[in-house]
């Protein structure tokens, strides 16, 4: 149907405004990183490098920076092997045991942060493992895991297991089969969980918060001690460099995934 | 069998092979042999056990009880991947994220073969289903046809000994299905390997088949060249299956050599009787009835009573549905020389007591056809 050119307008102008408040807070960000005071305020006034400079001489920022990416990466990838050997045996079950078992593994994305937390704290405290590596990778990967078996189930509910039988006809084993068939096509559903994955466990707060101690802070602890403590521009330098990082990532991975597509047609 | 090419088919013996799910019965004591490079057609309606018959030569399905030789040597409880067995799939199952060449190089790679000689022999094999100018290209990119037409060359570019076909044209219109089997015969002639092929299509096994073995509730009703089937239908159900045919059915008594079956009131006679038992029907092929207008003479032949119901124009001649007078339905094929009719017409059904194949009945061989 034709749309009236008024209707298109109003259609136009209704989303435009809908993507400027998606964007605004990030947008706010950016200048107030470049504050050459030491405020919040907004609009900022002047212009300085020194909260960038703060960011990456600071050992509290650089040392909290490392952690969480050392953590997100660990747990990306124990989240991903887990996820899909769980996806897996979910999807060769019979279906109502698999039912359960599935909701079970889903319960981390419905249960509210700070229950989780609570319980991993009450437990962490008796095993020693607040303020450690061990502790963040399982806590997080705990959180981690409901997206990959999702990605991955959703994955494996459009893979044809005939093509696996097809495979056996031509004289592949198992273990060749899952290699040269059924990895290469769950591989998008594994990717993208692994990238949920990191994301998930690099921007985790309300547990990292209970389980956090001095010797051991993860970004996002950080930033938050930060901006409870002093009203640190460096905050916003960081969520600058995270904002153009995470753009250049998914913009690539998009570009990446177009150029593929378009080859195969 | 192809006399020209050599011959390098497997030959293939199933001894009372029976396979159960639980309480059913999915094949029952079947036996069945095919020789070497013979085009062997397992024809059945769905559930009939062909396709598990299939499964179970290929390695998918394993078998309950019984013995299945492939190439003299024992294969019961071999996996499907050692078997060494080319299979087409009716949904093609080609690899999506390989393209055509890399599909059919597939069961090479896994043979160690590499280099030219993989190279040679995948391009021999697309040539064979004329796919070669599409190597490049990803299956998405293919119709129905093409794909089948690559799953094929896949199958057979590993050179196995016996090739399974599970219904590969079913997903294909008419047309292209003709073209394609011609063209499967045409590669079975040239490659001389035996092969299985599974259909519900009576006129596909027809065109294709050395011999069918025709599968009814899980067990072979009879083995023959599709003649044999047509001519010499050892049961009412392979009379059915096989062409089109009318039953007669009605009080039977048999008195010296000859049956009589009285259907309304008239009565036809056969100068033949069933050799073991069981209530006699009739079974006639369309091309052996005769019209005639109602009460023109004809003596010393069968006649029955019955009214046009339905007059098809077929170019080569007419087919008639006569409604006979206890419900019936006969079906009649005539020359364009005959006298035609029209719907509603009075006629006589007029056939010979020789063409009349007296069959055992069978009260499930209508339920099982739909």
């Amino acid at each position: 149907m034709e749309m009236k050119p008024l209707t298109r307008v109003i259609l136009g102008l209704v989303c435009v405004l809908v993507a400027v408040w998606l964007v605004a807070p990030t947008l706010v960000v950016i200048p107030m990183s470049f504050n050459e005071n030491k405020s919040l305020a907004f609009p900022p006034q002047g212009f300085s490098w020194q909260w960038y400079q703060n960011f990456f001489t600071n050992p509290d920022w650089s040392s909290s920076f490392l952690n969480s990416l050392k953590v997100a990466s660990i747990v990306a990838v124990l989240a991903t092997v887990l996820g899909t050997l769980a996806a897996f045996g979910l999807d060769r079950m019979r279906a109502r045991p698999a039912t359960v078992l599935r909701m079970l593994m889903l319960t981390p994305m419905v249960v509210p942060g700070v229950v989780l937390a609570i319980g991993i704290y009450a437990v962490y405290l008796d095993a020693h493992l607040v303020g450690t590596l061990t502790g963040f990778v399982l806590a997080h990967t705990i959180l981690a895991l409901p997206f990959v078996l999702i990605a991955v189930s959703a994955n494996l509910e459009v893979f044809d297991r005939r093509l696996e039988t097809a495979a056996a006809s031509l004289g592949a084993g198992a273990v060749t089969t899952f290699r040269t068939v059924t990895l290469p096509l769950i591989l998008p559903g594994m990717l993208s969980g692994l990238l949920f994955a990191f994301a998930t466990s690099f921007d985790e707060i309300v547990v990292s918060l209970f389980i956090t101690n001095p010797y051991l802070k993860t970004l996002p602890v950080q930033i938050f001690a930060s901006i409870t403590r002093d009203a640190d521009p460096t905050v916003a330098a960081v969520g600058t460099i995270l904002f153009c990082a995470t753009t250049l990532l998914i913009g690539g991975g998009m570009l990446l995934l177009g150029r593929e597509r378009k080859g195969r047609l | 069998m192809n006399p020209r090419a050599e011959n390098r088919g497997a030959a293939i013996d199933l001894a009372k092979v029976s396979k159960a799910y639980g309480n059913f019965k999915a094949l029952d004591g079947v036996s069945l042999r095919i020789e070497p490079g013979e085009f062997m057609t397992l024809l059945g309606p769905s559930g009939s056990g062909k396709t598990t018959t299939l499964n179970v030569i290929a390695g998918f399905t394993d078998v309950t009880s019984g013995s299945l030789l492939v190439g003299e040597k024992s294969v019961v409880g071999v996996p499907a991947h050692k078997r060494n067995i080319g299979v087409v799939f009716q949904h093609y199952a080609l690899f999506p994220h390989m393209t055509v060449g890399r599909n059919v190089a597939y069961p090479l790679a896994l043979r160690g073969i590499a280099g030219a000689e993989r190279e040679r022999r995948v391009r021999q094999a697309l040539d064979m289903v004329k796919m070669a100018d599409f190597s490049h290209r990803f299956p998405s990119e293919l119709s129905g046809g093409q794909q089948q037409r690559v799953a094929l060359a896949r199958a057979i570019v590993f050179d196995p000994p016996l090739l399974l076909m599970d219904e590969p044209l079913g997903a294909l219109d008419k047309k292209l299905r003709e073209w394609l089997q011609l063209e499967i015969k045409r590669i079975h002639r040239e490659l001389g390997t035996t092969f299985v092929y599974v259909t519900h299509d009576q006129e596909e096994a027809l065109v294709l088949s050395d011999r069918i073995a025709v599968f009814n509730r899980g067990g072979i009703e009879q083995i023959g060249t599709g003649r044999e089937l047509y001519d010499e239908p050892a049961t009412l159900f392979v009379g059915k299956f096989i062409g089109d045919s009318t039953v007669l059915r009605g009080d039977a008594a048999t008195s010296g050599g000859e049956t009589a079956i009285e259907i309304s009131g008239q009565k036809v006679v056969t100068a033949r009787r069933l050799a073991n038992g069981g209530r006699p029907v009739m079974l006639l092929r369309p091309e052996k009835l005769a019209l005639a207008r109602r009460g023109a003479a004809d003596e010393g032949r069968n006649r029955l009573a019955g009214r046009i119901g339905e007059a098809i124009y077929l170019g080569s001649g007419s087919k008639y549905e006569v409604d006979l007078a206890d419900g019936s339905k006969a079906i009649v094929r005539s020359t364009l020389e005959a006298q035609s009719f029209a719907i509603g017409d009075e006629v006589d059904l007029l056939f010979s007591g020789s063409d009349v194949k007296l069959l055992a009945d069978d009260d499930q061989a209508d339920l099982t056809l739909t």
